[in-house]
């Protein structure tokens, strides 16, 4: 990564890092393509795109047909000529038309081909609630695709994280389903291009505390701080992990954190049962049995479908359905 | 919906395509009498409740015609003009004012080894499938000629994205053929190197392999490069929805890639008319590019049709779609029996029109091959029976912690964890074999 030219370092809202991040991904490798519905000309729905395809050309920057198996499943196809795409999905509700080639191909290929053929195929995909959208425009399906062998997952929750994972995303040769917090779009946060990106599945302790670990990533993690605060003011300091990475996930740097403060809670949009919390858990059950002074507890949706618009305040996990959760494990 | 006319239905059954007005509408055209077969399917079922509520509400438009069963697009004799053919059953050349090739004897000869020794390829695996060496095994019998004379038309830098079926096809991109047997018997998933042989890995779920052939071909463009990409698929592929998309996007970017659909009339106990109603070669007019529909059994035609479309690929022309019209002789899969889906009466009306039998009447008719060259094909075709036998048999298993392997091209912490446990879990047993090697592990 060519620091020599990067721009210096500024505050960027997250669509916006994400643009730049792009960018200079196009910049340094000519086999990096952009791909997606939209994402030329108008430069995506949510702008993240936004004149790349003026500045890089048609070619590279390719507004496709509204079919997402066919986007998916030709970029895998670019992939195995030397090309680097990089996928948008419009909605995370979108995703499903492209499922089987993600799982079925994507993620199992370069083992198929007993390590013969790589697959470095970027998926963006715009997720989460929060925007007031209709159905389908909402949801957290981050595990769905986490819980497959060959695929990895990442969340990052603002500018900088934005910038530098989705460089790194681009440069693994692995296939990264890159799981972008929409509602945090216009959050801005400061982006220096020449800085030095720690690895891009190493979890971060955004907020130091000692009475409990709070883990969230995504759109939760500013919940999290917002909850900490609070927490703060009433005399309970609470540490925030931003876990960043879904597949695989930072037990360690959980881990110590726990050691730490002895309780845990884990937060997301997704619904509870089965989700990543329930996995980091159980994972941290087993590794700190003897440090926890109280269970796991798991703050997140409900199984049910997200809910219509005028009803997703109370659906997503907000400051207060997170405080009575560390309540409860303070209680303990 | 409206009745068709007796002449309409009529001449469907006649031209055996289903009629313009059904292509046209989607609407089912034929009597019963057009499909003897017919009115045991759920279709047929929906047609006669149909009928039964037509009697109640006498509506012209819910008038349905006397069965869904759609005419025998597929099976009936399809030689007008729209088949491609060089070589008759017979062994009788002919000619196509579109399609022709001008082969050497050597060439020609050269098919026919082709053919004989895929063939034989194919029938030692099924045996070896029987005598326990493989698990499974898909059969290209009778699909010789579709496979030989596509694969015969493309040059190295040419590249192919198969099926499961494509042994013929492997056989042309000099693949060595005892690859192809370790997913069958179940020691990886595949596994030799796309690249060497610009032949991707067989594809397992239906259709997805024709997308990855479009993005390919998409990016050969972008190359700038001149090479062709085809991808290869069954009827019953051509109901995918990734079929159309990868038409689609072939079509909106002009890509260099051939669909090669070897309508084989199965898949697995379905018939192609569970597929379409038209014949497949004309779904390319939906989509921009043209379609033409080959006898897949005579390797000329396969071979002179395929010509031509990689070389509307490599000249910039875009797509094109071929139908190989042929058949599966042999069961889906080992695991298949199709006594309980077709007729001995079909497959002997097929084993007429053999592709091997067929190329070897004109080589004798003309002179072109002589009996000591038969002989030695077939001596040739003895010995790589014993090598692939003697392949397999000693194809080793793999390693316990080859599950482990590739899993991701960067590495995972996970996979690291659990790979890490493992080794230790299976140390703990006392007769675990020493350190580095965990083979035949429990």
């Amino acid at each position: 990564m060519a620091a020599t030219t990067a721009p210096a370092a500024r505050k960027l809202p997250i669509a916006k890092a994400i643009n730049e991040s792009l960018r200079a991904s196009m910049e340094a490798d000519p086999k990096v393509l952009v791909m997606g519905e939209d994402v030329g000309k108008l430069g995506g729905v949510f702008r993240v795109t936004d004149g790349l395809q003026k500045d890089f050309g048609e070619e590279r920057v390719i507004d496709t047909p509204l079919a997402e198996s066919g986007i998916v499943g030709t970029a895998i196809g670019m992939a195995l000529r030397g090309y680097r795409p990089v996928v948008e999905i419009q909605f995370d509700g979108f995703v499903f038309p492209a499922y089987d080639q993600i799982v079925t191909q994507l993620a199992k290929m370069h083992a198929r081909a007993l390590g013969k053929v790589k697959v470095p195929v970027v998926i963006r995909i715009p997720y989460a609630g929060g925007i007031g959208a209709v159905e389908h425009h909402s949801e957290s399906p981050e595990v769905l695709f986490a819980h497959v062998a060959g695929l990895k997952c990442v969340s990052p929750s603002n500018s900088a994280d934005a910038y530098w994972m989705l460089r790194q995303a681009i440069e693994c040769d692995d296939p990264v389903i890159f799981f972008e917090p929409k509602r945090r779009y216009w959050d801005k946060g400061e982006v220096d291009p020449a800085a030095i990106p720690g690895p891009l599945h190493q979890a971060k302790v955004v907020k130091e505390g000692t009475a409990l670990t709070l883990a969230a990533y995504g759109p939760m993690v500013k919940v999290c701080l917002e909850a900490a605060a609070a927490a703060e003011e009433e005399g309970n300091s609470l540490e925030v992990v931003d876990l960043r990475s879904i597949s695989p996930i930072d037990f360690d740097t959980v881990q110590r954190s726990v050691e730490k403060t002895r309780r845990l809670v884990t937060v997301h949009e997704a619904p509870v049962f089965l989700g990543s919390g329930a996995e980091v858990a159980a994972r941290l059950t087993e590794r700190c049995f003897y440090h926890l002074e109280a269970p796991v507890l798991r703050v997140g949706g409900f199984h049910a479908p997200y809910p219509p618009a005028r009803l997703e305040d109370e659906y997503l996990p907000g400051l207060d359905r997170v405080l009575d959760a560390v309540d409860r494990a303070l209680a303990y | 919906m409206t009745v068709e006319s007796t002449a309409a239905r009529e001449e469907a059954r006649r031209s055996g395509t289903g009629g313009k007005r059904a292509a046209a509408s989607g609407e089912p055209s034929t009597s019963r009498s057009a499909s003897p077969g017919g009115g045991k399917g759920r279709a047929a079922q929906g047609a006669s409740n149909k009928q039964g509520a037509a009697k109640k509400k006498p509506a012209a438009k819910k008038a349905p015609a006397k069965s869904r069963k759609p005419a025998k697009a597929s099976a009936a004799q399809p030689g007008g003009d729209e088949f491609v053919q060089l070589l008759t059953p017979e062994g009788e050349r002919v000619h196509h004012p579109s399609y022709d090739v001008d082969l050497t004897d050597e060439e020609l000869r050269g098919l026919y080894r082709d053919m004989v020794l895929t063939c034989r390829f194919d029938a030692e695996a099924t045996s070896l499938q029987r005598q326990g060496e493989l698990g499974l095994w898909a059969s290209l019998l009778g699909q010789e000629a579709a496979q030989i004379g596509s694969g015969r038309a493309l040059r190295t830098d040419d590249y192919v994205f198969p099926t499961y079926r494509e042994h013929g096809v492997a056989w042309c991109r000099d693949v060595d053929p005892t690859l192809l047997l370790g997913m069958f018997r179940g020691v990886n998933n595949g596994g030799w190197d796309p690249n060497t042989n610009n032949f991707h890995l067989y594809t397992i779920v239906i259709g997805s392999q024709v997308l990855h052939a479009t993005g390919y071909a998409m990016g050969v463009a972008k190359d700038g490069a001149d090479s062709a990409v085809v991808a290869y698929f069954g009827d019953g592929a051509s109901s995918q929805g990734d079929v159309a998309e990868a038409f689609t996007f072939a079509s909106v970017y002009n890509a260099p890639v051939v669909f090669f659909c070897q309508n084989n009339q199965w898949a697995i106990s379905e018939p192609t008319d569970r597929q379409t109603r038209v014949p497949i070669y004309r779904r390319a007019d939906g989509f921009g590019f043209p379609g033409v529909r080959v006898d897949g059994n005579d390797v000329l035609a396969c071979l002179a049709v395929t010509k031509a479309a990689v070389e509307r690929a490599r000249t910039g022309e875009g797509p094109m779609l071929i139908e190989a019209f042929t058949y599966r002789m042999g069961a889906h899969t080992t695991s298949d029996d199709p006594t309980r889906y077709r007729t001995d009466e079909e497959h002997a009306s097929w084993e007429a029109k053999d592709p091997i039998a067929r190329l070897r009447g004109y080589l004798e008719r003309e002179g072109r091959a002589d009996e000591a060259y038969f002989a030695a094909i077939e001596e040739e075709s003895e010995a790589m029976g014993k090598h692939v036998r003697e392949a397999i048999r000693t194809m080793p298993d793999p390693d316990t912690m080859a599950i482990f392997e590739n899993v991701y091209a960067d590495g995972h912490a996970l996979v690291d964890e659990e790979r890490a446990q493992f080794a230790r879990y299976l140390s703990s047993f006392a007769d675990a074999p020493a350190a580095g090697s965990t083979q035949g592990g429990h």
